[in-house]
């Protein structure tokens, strides 16, 4: 036993990064595959709420079982490609779509670090030099899937959709690249870390409110854009145009079947939870724990005398809650939009884009210069 | 300097090169399309391995990203499913002069790796030298917006001529055309 111990500690000592990251990269894999029924359910019970219906309210309470239903449904479902697709390519597809979404949230902190044993760890996948530039140069990879899929179809509207889907990410990936260059250029650093780090200060103080440094309160204009720009991104209405069943029946996903389709909408549904945590990480202080909670902390580490190393996975375990319900409420909003907002036209969709985000991201860009020039911010 | 790690080194290159060759020989020219992606991600991947993140992260959202998205754009969009060129088709000649350009380049490029020293000497920017001023991301900004900083502008505006070359070569025909009362009122309503 005891040399079992001591051969532990001593691959613990030798190894710790490699197996932290290691650790870590399952856990975020794993999370994120949980949040898809989730998100699903959310979005058919959200819906219902909002038109008066019921929704899923059959399996399991509140109906939550609903997506390992919907799940093992898909799994077991008959797969037959049609014949005029391109195989491959048309295999390839919601792969492709998939793993780009998936390998995003790497670089996303959910929660500070905290040492155990001489050792820190920092709650955050890979802590990459080149920080944010990473995620979009990731998720710029997401469009090949669905021009893929568009094109591997060989179906009329499946190649409609992709040829919109790719014209509109490229629209707005200008945009929603330059909504965060006033973000960089307040907390002058590209590494997701750091900058939710300088997110804990203070900004002013109100009185008896304090109000922190947080991206939203420094850029509200880089804020809205952004968040404009993300539901473009992510296909999301009132931007799904590459999916408008009224037109073009289903987009590019028109012709897939069981698992693959479902594969699509766990891709959506990852990117939006990406969208979601970035926009809490740049913009609303990431893991920073909410109003209130460092107070109860404190309460409870004097009430119940704990020790240190109790009261930092305290900590840890706030913050990480804090990240949680703030993402939470970002991916709620975007069914609160999708349920309250129609469908662009298309032509409405690339004048927004061009002439309305784009010139406002520049300016919002220049004004934050001048800011900082006279040391405003 | 810091030794690169010659099993992801050859990995990289050979799928750059195997990819390169797919790209070439591919009929399809979407595939050949999707073949040139690749070979861009594994350059990524070399300069990763370099320790250029930065380089590495810039070539994939501008390559990779957007420039071959466009790319798939204008194929898909002209969807020719007929190859562009055939190879066993062309004169013989053509043939001929084609091996004879491959060799040259071939000997040109033996000739500039034999002649270059084994060990290339570090200039500043050794890795340590670049952590130690706080990261690629920093020290390359940091340059960019100082020392190199008339270039970078420059290049910009060249940029922004190609632009608007493109836009006026685009818009010359449409410009000249007599544009009927009804037209203007279904360009207005199209708005």
């Amino acid at each position: 036993m005891e040399t079992i111990l001591s051969t532990l500690n001593g691959l613990w000592a030798s190894n710790a990064n490699l197996i932290t990251t290691a650790v870590m990269a399952v856990v975020v894999a794993v999370s994120l595959l949980q949040v898809v029924p989730l998100m699903v359910w959310l979005e058919r019970r959200g819906s219902a709420v909002m038109q008066k219906r019921h929704g899923p309210n059959r399996l399991g309470p509140l109906g939550l079982f609903q997506g390992i239903a919907d799940g093992i449904k898909a799994v077991f479902k008959e797969d037959n490609p049609p014949a005029h697709v391109h195989k491959f390519f048309y295999r390839l597809a919601p792969v492709v779509c998939l793993i780009p979404a998936y390998m995003t949230f790497a670089v996303i902190p959910f929660a500070s670090s905290i040492t155990i044993g001489g050792h820190t760890i920092n709650f955050q996948v890979a802590d990459l030099n080149v920080g944010f530039l990473y995620i979009f140069s990731i998720a710029s990879l997401g469009v090949y899937g669905i021009i893929m899929a568009g094109w591997s179809s060989n179906n009329k509207y499946s190649l409609l959709g992709s040829l919109r889907s790719s014209a509109q990410m490229i629209s707005y990936e200008l945009s929603l690249g330059l909504s965060v260059i006033g973000i960089l250029m307040i907390f002058s650093s590209v590494k997701l870390g750091d900058i939710v780090r300088q997110q804990g200060e203070l900004l002013v103080q109100l009185g008896p409110i304090a109000i922190p440094k947080w991206g939203f309160f420094v850029q509200p204009l880089g804020f809205l854009i952004f968040l404009v720009s993300a539901y473009a991104e992510t296909n999301r209405l009132p931007f799904d145009l590459p999916e408008g069943e009224s037109e073009i029946v289903a987009g590019y996903h028109l012709e897939y079947g069981s698992m693959h389709f479902a594969l699509f909408m766990m891709a959506e549904y990852i990117n939006m939870t990406v969208a979601a945590a970035l926009t809490v990480t740049l913009f609303f202080g990431g893991w920073q724990m909410l109003p209130g909670l460092p107070q109860l902390h404190q309460l409870i580490i004097e009430q119940f005398q704990l020790v240190a190393l109790a009261g930092d996975g305290l900590r840890v375990l706030f913050e990480f809650g804090s990240f949680a319900a703030k993402t939470a409420f970002f991916l709620w909003l975007f069914v609160w939009v999708r349920w309250s907002l129609p469908r662009f036209r298309y032509d409405q969709l690339m004048d927004l884009g061009w002439r309305v985000m784009l010139p406002l991201s520049l300016v919002n860009i220049f004004v934050t210069g001048i800011l900082i020039y006279y040391k405003v911010v | 300097m810091t030794a690169i790690n010659p099993i992801a080194f050859y990995l990289f290159a050979g799928v750059a090169l195997a990819f390169s060759v797919m790209t070439v020989l591919r009929k399809n020219p979407v595939s050949s399309a999707f073949s040139l992606v690749m070979v861009f991600f594994s350059f990524a991947g070399i300069y990763a391995i370099l320790g250029a993140h930065l380089i590495a992260t810039l070539q994939v959202l501008v390559y990779a990203g957007a420039i071959m998205v466009l790319f798939v754009f204008v194929v898909m969009l002209l969807n020719s499913d007929s190859p562009s060129f055939d190879f066993r088709r062309t004169p013989a000649l053509f043939r001929v002069a084609a091996g004879l350009v491959c060799a040259a380049l071939f000997v040109l490029f033996v000739r500039v790796f034999k002649n270059s020293p084994p060990v290339l000497t570090p200039g500043a920017f050794t890795a340590e030298a670049v952590d130690a001023a706080g990261g690629n991301t920093r020290v390359i900004s940091e340059l960019m917006f100082s020392e190199y900083v008339l270039p970078f502008e420059l290049t910009s505006v060249l940029l922004l001529a190609a632009i608007v070359g493109a836009v006026a070569l685009a818009k010359r025909h449409s410009v000249a055309k007599p544009v009927s009362k009804k037209g203007v009122a279904h360009v207005a309503a199209t708005r």
